[in-house]
């Protein structure tokens, strides 16, 4: 991925016109415009890009990044400059539900690297990689804030706090009989606070 | 027990909705002030109070809000920092995941006094579930009139909202966060021009902490100098610190400044000592930037006094034999700990998160990971260790925003306290990595 594909080259009018926000997301995004001064529009990008990923399976493909250009009526680079510049956007396409655990300091003092070997053992599958069923991927990421109730990994909007492998078994397989896509966005996150 | 002025509510239930947070107390501030006080009085008390900025650099909060530029016409902002991603810091999460209403309030309060009508709450993204929290309870604020035109009948209005980040460390620095509510990548601008004077939009801004604004609450009540009379100092008032690492009892804890460090790591009301009765070895006392003390220099000082949590008295000894307060992340390791290893998770965080503007940072924060990488692998050599120095060395004071520095200086002390173990693992050639369930279960048997 990177700018040259994201160029005029592969712009791709027919796939770009299959994205379109839905009417809730969309009620959603002006919401979020409100929130700017006039003109100040551009300050929305972060927040609608999170819901675009939402909206659009997980990611953001190059047509994603250019339809949320024309909602905000900014250029096509200044959105994929953004879109890969921060961790939460994913510029390929990730599973329903992306595990990411906490590697630094206090994480790794309670267990981190442990409950990351034993995800990959339960999930056949290394760091960075997704299963084959595209329900999951694993990624290590850092200090999440959750310090005090380490190990802990963020699965979307939820946060699971004091990991032991019998607690990631109940998670992964609750997500999995749910099935669903799990994004930032949602508004039924579970956190253990 | 220590007085508490920030989350003494904070088991009360349902303390995060309105009518409970009102119940006890709540927005009595923002009455006080849009009735009672001039902005300029509510500055006053902030300045009367010496409270000392929050987010980690410890700046007297009433001096920057004096600092504001007020040009004729112009709109100013106050953004709120909670961008918390300083390894080992999660006491605004608990903050505003357990009574939103406290910072809610604080941002009217110091928006009244700073003279802005829109404010932002910027937080970081993966705190997504605590954003919506927060926007249910500036819902609640607005239906029932404390935000919005009008405020209390006063012709004072103000418009607050929420930010969420897109996953950056580096927007935690103001000049960072404030390019990020922009909708821009996250890179630090070259000061001055200061936020004070041209921030948000090219406008005067003033950034603070979560805690910085909540504690404004408290200090508007009870007034800036009874408030100064909590604390050591410089050091007063009330500091949520995160603890965490091999601690019995791991959370947020408030305290009044000036606990002797030895109280707050053993005792029964805060981190209830070691776990697993092991032996305090080192504890990084203020978040990952500040320099990690082993038991003895974070205990006592050099002149063998104790050592309290204050700004002062952490710092006492310069980066020779103390530390900083930092933003109050506090991590503990026992015994069994490899300083090494625990330096590389911190160095791997700095190399992720540098924003790529400043060599020294860029490529410094990359080499230093290489070397550490070394000795976790066997293959470093002592020749290593004063590269790895070397390295350090040449970053701080040479780049655009403090990131830099915040790399090399948890390298610096990691040698500078604990060279030997770096040496060790050079001498045998090999590191021996214990995973933690293997501790667990030796412990065990
Ligand atoms: C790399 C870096 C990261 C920072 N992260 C944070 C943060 O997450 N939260 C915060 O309040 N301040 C952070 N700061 C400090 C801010 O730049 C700024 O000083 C602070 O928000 C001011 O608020 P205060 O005076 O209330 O502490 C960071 C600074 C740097 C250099
Ligand atoms: S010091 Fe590092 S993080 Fe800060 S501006 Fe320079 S490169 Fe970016
Ligand atoms: S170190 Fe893992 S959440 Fe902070």
């Amino acid at each position: 991925m990177g700018s040259q594909v994201h160029g005029t080259q592969s712009f791709d009018k027919a796939k770009r016109a299959e994205l379109k926000f839905s009417e809730e997301a969309m009620k959603t995004v002006e919401t979020i415009i409100s929130r700017y001064p006039a003109g100040k529009q551009k300050s929305a990008l972060l927040p609608v890009l999170h819901v675009a990923q939402a909206e659009f399976g997980g990611w953001l493909s190059p047509e994603a990044m250019d339809y949320v250009a024309s909602v905000l009526n900014i250029k096509p680079i200044e959105v994929f400059e953004v879109a890969s510049f921060y961790t939460m956007y994913n510029l390929k396409p990730v599973g329903k539900c992306v595990l990411e655990v906490c590697q630094t300091s206090s994480c790794w003092l309670n267990g981190a690297e442990d409950i990351v070997k034993y995800i990959e053992k339960k999930l056949g599958i290394k760091v960075g990689e997704t299963t084959r069923d595209g329900m999951f991927t694993l990624k290590v990421a850092e200090c999440l804030g959750s310090c005090g109730t380490a190990p802990m990994m963020q699965c979307g909007a939820s946060y699971h706090e004091n990991l032991t492998y019998e607690k990631v078994d109940a998670i992964l397989d609750n997500y999995k009989t749910e099935g669903k896509q799990r994004n930032y966005t949602d508004l039924d996150y579970k956190n253990t606070l | 027990m220590g007085r508490k002025l920030l989350i003494h509510n904070d088991k009360v239930p349902n303390i995060h909705t309105l009518e409970v947070y009102r119940a006890h107390g709540g927005y009595a501030s923002v009455e006080k002030a849009l009735k009672t006080m001039t902005p300029d009085q509510v500055t006053d008390e902030v300045k009367k109070s010496g409270l000392r900025g929050r987010g980690g650099a410890g700046f007297p909060t009433g001096m920057k809000w004096s600092f504001l530029a007020k040009p004729e016409g112009v709109p100013r902002f106050l953004v709120c920092n909670a961008d918390e991603s300083e390894p080992g810091t999660f006491k605004d999460r608990y903050l505003m995941e357990k009574i939103p209403h406290a910072l809610i309030e604080g941002m009217i309060t110091s928006s009244y006094a700073l003279g802005a009508n829109q404010s932002y709450i910027y937080i970081r993204g993966e705190y997504f579930y605590v954003a919506r929290i927060l926007e249910q309870a500036i819902r609640e604020a607005y239906a029932a009139g404390w935000l919005g035109k009008n405020i209390l009948g006063t012709n004072y209005s103000l418009d607050l909202s929420v930010q969420v980040g897109g996953g950056a460390y580096i927007c935690g620095e103001e000049t960072a966060l404030l390019e990020s509510l922009e909708g821009k990548r996250g890179n630090p601008r070259i000061k001055p021009p200061f936020p004070a004077v041209a921030g948000l939009w090219g406008c005067p801004t003033v950034v603070n902490n979560v805690e910085t604004i909540a504690a404004v609450c408290p200090i508007v009540m009870m007034g800036g100098e009874e408030y100064a009379k909590i604390g050591i100092g410089k050091s007063t008032g009330t500091k949520l610190i995160s603890a965490s690492g091999h601690i019995n009892k791991p959370g947020v804890y408030e305290i009044e400044l000036g606990v002797p460090v030895e109280e707050f790591i053993y005792s029964e009301e805060y981190c209830g000592g070691i776990r697993n009765g092991k032996k305090l070895k080192a504890v990084v006392a203020g978040g990952s930037s500040v320099p990690i003390l082993p038991t003895e220099l974070i205990l006592k000082t050099a002149k063998g006094e104790h050592r309290l949590m204050t700004y002062e008295s952490l710092a006492d000894g310069g980066f020779q034999t103390g530390t900083m307060l930092g933003s109050g992340g506090f991590i503990v390791m026992d015994e069994d700990t490899s300083i090494v290893k625990n330096l590389f998770t911190f160095t791997r965080f700095y190399h992720h998160e540098s924003c790529g503007q400043c060599s020294p940072c860029r490529e410094g924060t990359g080499w230093m990971e290489k070397i550490l990488k070394k000795f976790l692998n066997g293959t470093a050599t002592e020749v290593d260790v004063d590269l790895l120095w070397d390295v350090q060395s040449k970053i701080e004071g040479k780049t655009i925003c403090p990131l830099g520095e915040a790399a090399a200086w948890p390298v610096a002390a990691a040698i500078r306290h604990f060279k030997h173990e770096f040496l060790e693992i050079a001498r045998n050639k090999k590191f021996v990595d214990i995973s933690h369930y293997e501790r667990l279960n030796a412990i065990k048997a």
